[in-house]
C-alpha cells in the first residue's frame, strides 16, 4: 500500500515503525540533546536579550508554574478543550464516514469531494471571525471553528485512504467468496486505518489551529485570553508560557496518540 | 476462428491426458482492456482433472488475464468458462487463487492469515483454525502461526498464501505466478514442495509463469500463448520421469529437450 | 461519475453546491449565506475597488518575500538534515513538532517583535511554509540510490558538484511537492497573520466587513482568497508534473 498522500507528514506518520531498544535508548540521548539545544537557545536569546519583549527560557518556565499554582493555567485549559474535543469528537465521526463513503460510492465522491478539496487548500480561518459574528461567542462558533479546520484533512485522508486501497486484498477476498459487506469490514477498513489515522491526527492538529484563532479573533476566552491580556499588560514571560504551553500540548497530544495507535490498535506494528 | 493448437510434443509422446475430463474448460475467450489493448483472443482451452497446467508466455500476453478470468475476479468480454460444465461469471467455492503479491492481511496473524477463506464463510473460529493449523503444518510453517507477515521471509509468505488455498479445499488451485516475489533457493525448495503437494492433495494447479525450466520441471501440460493479443500457440505435454532427484530430474534428457524446444518455439516471440 | 452516458467532470459539482447555496441564501435559511448571486455582484464591485487593490498587493508582496526566504531556508535545513545524521536528530523533532504545531498561536508574539506591519505578515508566511518544505526535502534527500552518488565520486566529483549537480537534482520531486505544500500553508499563514494583525491588507478589509457584518462582500473577499490559493496550488503542481518522470524513473 503506497498511497501518496497530500500530507507527507501523514505518510511519514503511516509508516513509522518502532525501533529496537538500543537505539531507543541513543534516540533518547539526541532528544534530550535536542531539547537542550534549543532551550539553551532561547536562554541565551533571552539574556541578551534581542528584544526587550522576549523573555529568558527561564523566566517562561517560572511564569508557567506561577499560572499553574495559582490555577489559571488549568481553568483556561479547561476553557479551551471543552470546545476543542467536542469538535474533534465531530469532525472525525462526520469525517471518517464521509470521506468512507466518499472511497466506496463515486456518486458521493463526485459530489463531496470538491468541497473538501477546496476547503483543504483554502484558507479556511478566514471564515472564523464571521462564524463568530454570527454566532456569537459561545460554544458553537468555536466548535464549528474546529470542526472547519478540523474537517477536511480527515474527509480527504479517509477517502484517500479507501480509494487506495490495496487491490490485491480486495481481489483475494472476492476469490475467496467474500460478500461486499465482508470487503468492507475485514478488508477495506483495516486496510485503510493506518491513514485514516493519521488524517485524524491530523485533523486533530488543525483543530487546535482551529481553537487558537477562534480565541484570539474575537473571544478571548481559555489559552486565547491568557495570551491576550498578558500581552496587554506586558507580562512577556506569560504569554510565552501560555503560547509556548499550547504548542507542547498539542505536539505531546499528537504524539501519544501516535504511540497509543502503533502500541494498542496495530498489534502487526509492535515489535517490528 | 479456431485457436491453433498444435500437439507436437503430446503426438511424439503419445497423449495420455486425453482419457483425464475435464474440470475446467474455457470457450472462445477474448478480453480488451480499455485503451483497446486486446490481451486475449479466441482462447479455447481446456484443462484436466489432477493435472498440472501452466500458461507460459511472454510477458504481457496475457497469461494472468486469463488466470484471473477463470477464477472469476475478470469478466471477458465475450466467450465462457465452464467448471464442471457450469458456466460461472464469479469465484466459486471449487476454484482458490494463489496471489503473486502473496495478498496477505498485515494486521492479522499467520494463523488468520491461512483461514481467511473459511472465516469469510462463516465458519466458527476453533473449527477453522483447527484446519488452518492442519494447513500450515503442511506447507512447512508449523511454529509460525502467531507471526504476522512482515516477520515472514518472502517464501514464508507464499506458503501462508498457498495454504490459504488449501485450506478451502477447492478442487482447482489458480497460482499467479507464485514464485516471481520469492528469491531463487526459496523458489526451488517451493518448486520441490509443490510436487510434493501435488501427490498428497490430488487436485487440480493451474499455474502461470514466464520460467520456461519451472514450467517443464512442474508441469503435465505446458500451453504457450502467443504475444498480445494473447492465444494458444502450442500446448505442449512434457514426459518426464518425476520419481527421481530434483537434481536427476533437472540432468534428464527429456527434461533439457522440452526446455529447448519451448524456447525454440518461444523465441519468435521476443523483440 | 458519470449521469445518463456524460462523464462529469471532477470539480463540476461545485456548480451544484453554488446552486444549493443561492437556495439557501435566498430562503434565508442560515445567517451566515446571502444569495450566492449577490456575492458574485459584490465580487465584480469589489476587485475593481482602489483598497482591494491595495491590499492585493500588500498580500502578493508579503507572500513572495515570506516564501522565497522560506523556500530557501527551508531547502538548506532540509539538505542539511538529510545529509547531516547529528543535525537530524538534533533538529528533526523541533521540525516535526512545528510542521504540526498550532502556529497561529505564535503570531500575537510576532506582533511584538515585528511591530503591526508587513514584517509581522512576512515572517508569519515564513513560519507556517519552512517546515513542511525542510521535512519533504529531508525525506528527498534520504530517498536518493546511493549509488547515484557513489557514481559521481566514482567519477571524480568534488563535494560541491555532489550537492549541486546529483542531491538537489535527484530529490528535485520531493523539494517540488514540499515546496506545494509550503504555498498552501503559505497562504494560510498570510491570511491568518492579517487576520489577526487586522490594519494591513485583507485583513482590513475581514475587519471591516466582519463588524459592519457586510455579508456580500466578506464572502467575495474570502471567494477571491480560496481561489488565489488554488491558483497557487495548481501552478506549483503544473511544475510538479514536468519533473514528476524523475520520480517515475526512481520507483
Amino acid at each position: 500500500m503506497d498511497a501518496r498522500l497530500e500530507d507527507p507528514v501523514a505518510a511519514q506518520m503511516a509508516a513509522q515503525p518502532g525501533e529496537a531498544a538500543h537505539s531507543r535508548r541513543q534516540n533518547l540521548w539526541w532528544r534530550l540533546a535536542s531539547i537542550a539545544l534549543f532551550f539553551g537557545a532561547w536562554e541565551i536569546a533571552g539574556r541578551v536579550p534581542i528584544n526587550l519583549a522576549f523573555p529568558t527560557f527561564s523566566a517562561t518556565v517560572a511564569a508557567f508554574f506561577e499560572m499553574v499554582g495559582d490555577g489559571t493555567m488549568l481553568k483556561a485549559y479547561g476553557l479551551t478543550l471543552q470546545p476543542l474535543i467536542v469538535g474533534i469528537v465531530l469532525s472525525a465521526v462526520i469525517g471518517v464516514s464521509t470521506g468512507v463513503a466518499m472511497g466506496l460510492r463515486k456518486s458521493v465522491e463526485w459530489m463531496v469531494a470538491p468541497v473538501f478539496i477546496v476547503l483543504q487548500a483554502a484558507p479556511v480561518a478566514a471564515v472564523i471571525p464571521m462564524v463568530t459574528f454570527v454566532y456569537g461567542i459561545g460554544l458553537t462558533a468555536k466548535v464549528i471553528s474546529v470542526c472547519l479546520l478540523a474537517l477536511p484533512v480527515i474527509v480527504l485522508n479517509s477517502y484517500k485512504a479507501v480509494a487506495n486501497v490495496n487491490p490485491s486484498l480486495v481481489a483475494m477476498c472476492r476469490s475467496f467468496l467474500g460478500s461486499p459487506w465482508q470487503q468492507i469490514v475485514k478488508i477495506i477498513l483495516p486496510d485503510a486505518s493506518p491513514v485514516i489515522f493519521a488524517g485524524l491526527r491530523l485533523g486533530i492538529g488543525a483543530g487546535f489551529v482551529g481553537i487558537i484563532l477562534a480565541e484570539l479573533l474575537i473571544t478571548p476566552t481559555g489559552i486565547g485570553d491568557l495570551i491576550t491580556y498578558h500581552r496587554a499588560v506586558a507580562n512577556y514571560a506569560h504569554m510565552y508560557a501560555a503560547i509556548a504551553s499550547i504548542i507542547a500540548f498539542s505536539a505531546l497530544t499528537l504524539s501519544g496518540l501516535q504511540w497509543v495507535e502503533e502500541n494498542w490498535v496495530r498489534p502487526e506494528k509492535r515489535g517490528s | 476462428m479456431v485457436a491453433v493448437t498444435k500437439l507436437r510434443a503430446a503426438d511424439r509422446h503419445g497423449e495420455h491426458m486425453a482419457s483425464l475430463e475435464s474440470i475446467i474448460s474455457v470457450r472462445g475467450i477474448n478480453k480488451v482492456y480499455p485503451g483497446q489493448v486486446h490481451a486475449l483472443k479466441d482462447v479455447d482451452l481446456d484443462f484436466p482433472a489432477g493435472a498440472l497446467t501452466t500458461l507460459l508466455g511472454p510477458s504481457g500476453c496475457g497469461k494472468t488475464t486469463l488466470l484471473k478470468i477463470i477464477a472469476g475476479l475478470l469478466e471477458p468480454n465475450t466467450g465462457d468458462v465452464l467448471v464442471k460444465g457450469r458456466k460461472v461469471t464469479a469465484p466459486g467455492p471449487e476454484r482458490a487463487f494463489v496471489f503473486q503479491d502473496f495478498a496477505l492481511l498485515p494486521w492479522a496473524t499467520v494463523l488468520r492469515n491461512v483461514g481467511f477463506g473459511l472465516e469469510l464463510r462463516g465458519m466458527a473460529e476453533t473449527k477453522r483454525n483447527e484446519i488452518a493449523r492442519r494447513y500450515i503444518d503442511q506447507v512447512g510453517l508449523s511454529g509460525f502461526e502467531d507471526k504476522y507477515p512482515h516477520e515472514l521471509s518472502g517464501g514464508m509468505r507464499q506458503r501462508v498464501g498457498l495454504a490459504r488455498a488449501l485450506a478451502v479445499d477447492a478442487d482447482v488451485l489458480l497460482l499467479d505466478e507464485p514464485f516471481s516475489a520469492v528469491d531463487e533457493q526459496n523458489r526451488r525448495k517451493f518448486q520441490e514442495d509443490l510436487l510434493r503437494l501435488r501427490e498428497i492433495e490430488r487436485k487440480t494447479f493451474i499455474f502461470v509463469t514466464h520460467s520456461i525450466e519451472e514450467a517443464v520441471y512442474l508441469s503435465d501440460r505446458i500451453v504457450l500463448l502467443s504475444r498480445r493479443p494473447g492465444r494458444v500457440s502450442q500446448v505442449i505435454t512434457p514426459q518426464i520421469d518425476r520419481s527421481g532427484s530434483p537434481e536427476e530430474i533437472r540432468r534428464d534428457r527429456a527434461y533439457l529437450d522440452t526446455v529447448e524446444e519451448i524456447w525454440q518455439g518461444l523465441r519468435q516471440f521476443v523483440d | 461519475m458519470t449521469l445518463f452516458g456524460y462523464r462529469l467532470p471532477m470539480m463540476s459539482s461545485l456548480v451544484v453546491w453554488c446552486l444549493i447555496w443561492e437556495i439557501v441564501g435566498r430562503l434565508e435559511l442560515v445567517l451566515l449565506f446571502p444569495p450566492f448571486s449577490g456575492v458574485l455582484a459584490a465580487l465584480v464591485e469589489l476587485v475593481q475597488s482602489p483598497k482591494f487593490l491595495a491590499a492585493t498587493w500588500t498580500t502578493i508582496t508579503t507572500f513572495c518575500i515570506g516564501m522565497a526566504l522560506a523556500i530557501a531556508c527551508g531547502v538548506a535545513l532540509g539538505v542539511l538534515m538529510g545529509r547531516v545524521r547529528a543535525a537530524e536528530n538534533l533538529l528533526g523533532m523541533w521540525v516535526n513538532v512545528f510542521a504540526s504545531a498550532p502556529l497561529s498561536a505564535l503570531v500575537p508574539v510576532l506582533m511584538i517583535l515585528f511591530g503591526m506591519g508587513e514584517k509581522t505578515i512576512i515572517v508569519s508566511v515564513f513560519l507556517f511554509a519552512v517546515w513542511i518544505i525542510a521535512l519533504d526535502t529531508q525525506a528527498g534527500v534520504k530517498h536518493i540510490t546511493p549509488s547515484l552518488i557513489e557514481m559521481a565520486r566514482s567519477f571524480g566529483a568534488r563535494r560541491f558538484d555532489i550537492y549541486a549537480k546529483i542531491i538537489l537534482w535527484a530529490a528535485l520531486p520531493e523539494i517540488l511537492a514540499g515546496i506545494r505544500l509550503g504555498f498552501i500553508r503559505g497562504v494560510k499563514g498570510v491570511v491568518i497573520g492579517q487576520l489577526l494583525v487586522s490594519i494591513i491588507g485583507y485583513g482590513e478589509l475581514f475587519e471591516l466587513y466582519s463588524r459592519t457584518f457586510l455579508m456580500e462582500e466578506f464572502w467575495a473577499l474570502t471567494i477571491v482568497l480560496f481561489a488565489f490559493a488554488l491558483l497557487v496550488a495548481h501552478l506549483v503542481g503544473l511544475l510538479e508534473k514536468r519533473v514528476e518522470y524523475y520520480a517515475g524513473v526512481r520507483q
